[in-house]
């Protein structure tokens, strides 16, 4: 799939997104301390992912989409900077990030729906992941954009149970990496 | 050597050079209170745990080293939440140890179990739950390592007992690497590009204002300071956690800026075309209405953490580094403003216009609060260090007080504790034993912390305490008169009810009663004759005296109201 732009996901109010991705010590509490400084800030959170990085069992990051209109990059990096297990944090401009986005949907099909259904599904290049005989779990791993896309074309469908992990996103090659902390 | 985890914590504070803990012991932190016996540290025994964290407090200001306090848990710790707030929106350098439940009781929600980490997050600088004995040593060195560099703060341990109580192998770290911090990074390089777009502000200026914060007594910047404002004939304002970082008898010192700052001090900042700002954050009762406050002026910010910039008012130049060096780097490189003399005769103008007034003081009573002052002042050795609660007779305080040097004020800034006034004058009496140590205290503020006189007297800490008792929760009952019409909604406490001299007695300490001028200079007098216990004096003052200068909440700084004589003609 070709990189694309991403402008923000079409199916919200346009709202400045930053992705600031997170380099932190991997120890008890520290989500806790991330998403309660948002929290005391009043910095809004958009998405949210968390996981070990780099294979080290030390740290994990913790890639956070934020609303830049709640309040200015400058307080929100500022601020994090300041948690002593914060160890690295790269603000990410969507332009200048590669991004994606996890999908898992779970939607109800029968013999007469099924036909439509798999061309949706052959479409947006998603994978049949579980089946039985009511159901469909379907995967999409792709940029938030083509989860958004997604997401809209299963609207027709009724009682759709769907899930998304939040992007998780790294510098796209070749761009300058503003990193606050080195 | 093999250690429990209770010796090798008391041995980790030990090495850290501390020599007093402000604590009271209870279930979970009992094991740790056993080595305490044996070691050379002191030990205050507080009467109430927020005694202890404002004692330590009042310690870290006066002496400027980081108090120690150590509680229990649950109750214990949560007693302490107060001063740890106060310690962290002041930058006040503190380790506070609490005792935890025992690891496998943790989230059983057991005797006397509360999650302190989890409540002190957001008022912390940072805080540990100490996993293993092992990690006490780490865990106490990276406290006092993150309380006293970049910009200090409070940092809490949890210990939880059973760990206190398993035996260790004693080791300490000898380097910072060990300290195990790899996202700590408190110092960057001096920006001498900023430096030098600084100085070029400076050069160009024609009405500046050095904007001094408390920021430049925690990296200890005075010298610097008295230096370049000499050098360049700079007017210098201090704020409320500055006082003292500037000499208060100096001629460039306009004195405190603010909601209750000097005429000339808020008039100066209004006016100016550059404002220096030296480790200070634009608290809202400094700039009153943000978008009128210094309206013509560039700003120069000069902070050690990089999130106040632009937090409040945007500034021209950036600079992030301890006052203490930047004040360096921008005085070598020669900055020098224009000539000044047609900002400081205007400045003269206004000082000359409108100095503090008060009313005439009545030779029957009652007492004028801000005479108070100026008595014990008088009578005062120099390098005398005060502590206040929070209120008006702090504003009083700050206002009619002469600081001359760093240490010499203690008060409670950003959280405006009430209370916080005789527990740190304890504390800075314990760490400075050789000042004499005055609280200024109100009358609401005394009764939330009294007991711990109890402490002062059993310690033998003699501390001096004057109470301007005015019946009232005085700020409170002047806003009420001023902006709610005279209705006055509790706000009445009662001159009699306690009786603050038999209170005083009943503590063991010695309690006197001043209604008039000629009773208040005896009562002083005698004061300063008593130096082996705490003596407490009731000074019946006048309930319907305001601070002035005052800047409504909310409003302007260019509508600050002065004393009503001066008004006048204006």
């Amino acid at each position: 799939m070709a990189p694309e732009p991403y402008l923000g996901p079409e199916t919200h109010t346009p709202v400045r997104h930053h992705i600031l991705s997170v380099l932190v010590e991997n120890k008890a509490g520290v989500l806790a301390r991330v998403a309660g400084l948002f929290a005391r800030r009043g910095f809004n959170i958009y998405s949210l992912a968390v996981a070990p990085a780099e294979l080290h069992e030390r740290f994990s990051r913790i890639t956070i989409v934020v609303d830049a209109e709640s309040a200015p990059l400058e307080q929100i990096v500022g601020q994090l900077y300041k948690l002593v297990n914060v160890v690295n944090i790269s603000d990410l401009s969507p332009s200048d990030a590669v991004e994606r986005e996890l999908l898992l949907a779970t939607i109800p099909t029968n013999v007469d729906s099924r036909t439509g259904l798999l061309d949706v599904i052959g479409e947006a290049n998603a994978a049949i992941v579980d089946v039985d005989a009511k159901h469909v779990t379907v995967m999409l791993a792709g940029t938030p954009k083509s989860c958004d896309e997604f997401e809209k074309s299963l609207e027709s469908y009724d009682g759709v149970e769907l899930h998304r992990t939040g992007r998780v996103a790294l510098p796209r090659l070749g761009t300058p990496l503003p990193t606050y902390k080195d | 050597m093999q250690l429990t985890g209770a010796q090798a914590l008391i041995k980790s504070l030990e090495q850290e050079g501390v020599e007093v803990i402000f604590g009271l012991p209870g279930g979970a932190i009992l094991p740790v209170y056993d080595p305490i016996i044996d070691s050379s540290i002191r030990h205050v025994l507080v009467r109430h745990e927020q005694g202890a964290g404002h004692m330590a407090e009042g310690y870290a200001l006066a002496t400027g080293r980081p108090g120690v306090a150590m509680v229990t848990s649950g109750p214990g710790a949560t007693n302490i939440v107060t001063p740890i707030a106060n310690a962290h929106m002041d930058s006040t350098p503190l380790v506070i140890i609490t005792g935890q439940v025992a690891t496998a009781a943790i989230g059983t929600d057991a005797f006397q179990e509360c999650d302190i980490t989890g409540i002190t997050m957001g008022i912390t600088k940072h805080n540990f739950l100490v996993q293993s004995a092992q990690e006490i040593p780490r865990a106490v060195a990276a406290a006092f390592h993150l309380a006293t560099t970049g910009r200090p703060g409070p940092v809490l341990i949890d210990v939880p007992k059973d760990i206190t109580q398993t035996m260790m192998d004693w080791w300490y770290p000898t380097t910072i690497d060990e300290l195990d911090l790899p996202g700590y990074r408190p110092t960057v390089a001096l920006n001498m590009d900023a430096v030098a777009e600084a100085v070029a502000l400076i050069n160009a200026a024609e009405r500046p204002v050095l904007y001094v914060g408390g920021g430049t007594l925690k990296s200890r910047a005075e010298k610097e300071l008295l230096a370049f404002a000499e050098r360049t004939k700079m007017p210098v304002v201090t704020t409320l956690m500055a006082r003292g970082a500037f000499p208060d008898s100096h001629e460039l010192h306009l004195g405190m800026p603010g909601m209750h700052g000097m005429y000339p001090a808020v008039t100066a900042i209004q006016k100016a075309d550059l404002l220096i700002s030296l480790g200070a954050r634009f608290d809202d009762r400094v700039t009153g209405k943000v978008s009128t406050f210094a309206p013509n002026a560039k700003v120069i910010h000069v902070d050690i953490d990089r999130a106040e910039f632009n937090k409040v008012r945007s500034s021209q130049v950036l600079i992030q580094s301890n006052v203490a060096d930047a004040l360096r780097a921008i005085d070598d490189a020669g900055a020098t403003p224009q000539n000044l003399e047609v900002w400081w005769k205007e400045i003269r103008t206004w000082q000359e216009r409108y100095p503090l007034a008060y009313d005439e003081p009545l030779a029957e009573g009652p007492l004028r609060p801000q005479a108070v002052i100026e008595a014990i002042l008088a009578a005062s050795a120099p390098g005398t260090i005060v502590a206040s609660g929070v209120g008006q007779h702090q504003m009083w305080a700050s206002q009619y007080w002469k600081f001359e040097e760093p240490g010499t004020w203690v008060n409670s800034g950003g959280a405006g504790t009430m209370g916080f006034g005789v527990p740190a004058a304890i504390g800075a009496k314990v760490g400075r034993p050789e000042r004499t140590v005055w609280c200024i205290d109100g009358d609401g503020c005394f009764q939330m912390t009294a007991q711990e006189l109890v402490t002062a007297r059993a310690e033998g800490i003699p501390i001096k305490v004057a109470i301007l008792n005015n019946a009232y929760l005085g700020m409170v009952r002047q806003w009420q008169e001023m902006f709610y019409e005279e209705r006055y909604s509790e706000v009445y406490l009662n001159a009699d009810l306690p009786d603050y001299v038999l209170w005083a007695e009943s503590m063991g300490c010695v309690g006197l009663r001043a209604r008039t001028p000629e009773e208040m200079h005896e009562a002083i007098k005698k004061a300063n004759e008593i130096n082996d216990v705490p003596v407490v004096i009731d000074f019946r003052t006048d309930s319907s005296e305001k601070v002035f200068p005052m800047v409504a909440a909310g409003a302007s700084n260019d509508d600050i109201m002065v004393h009503p004589s001066l008004r006048a003609d204006v």
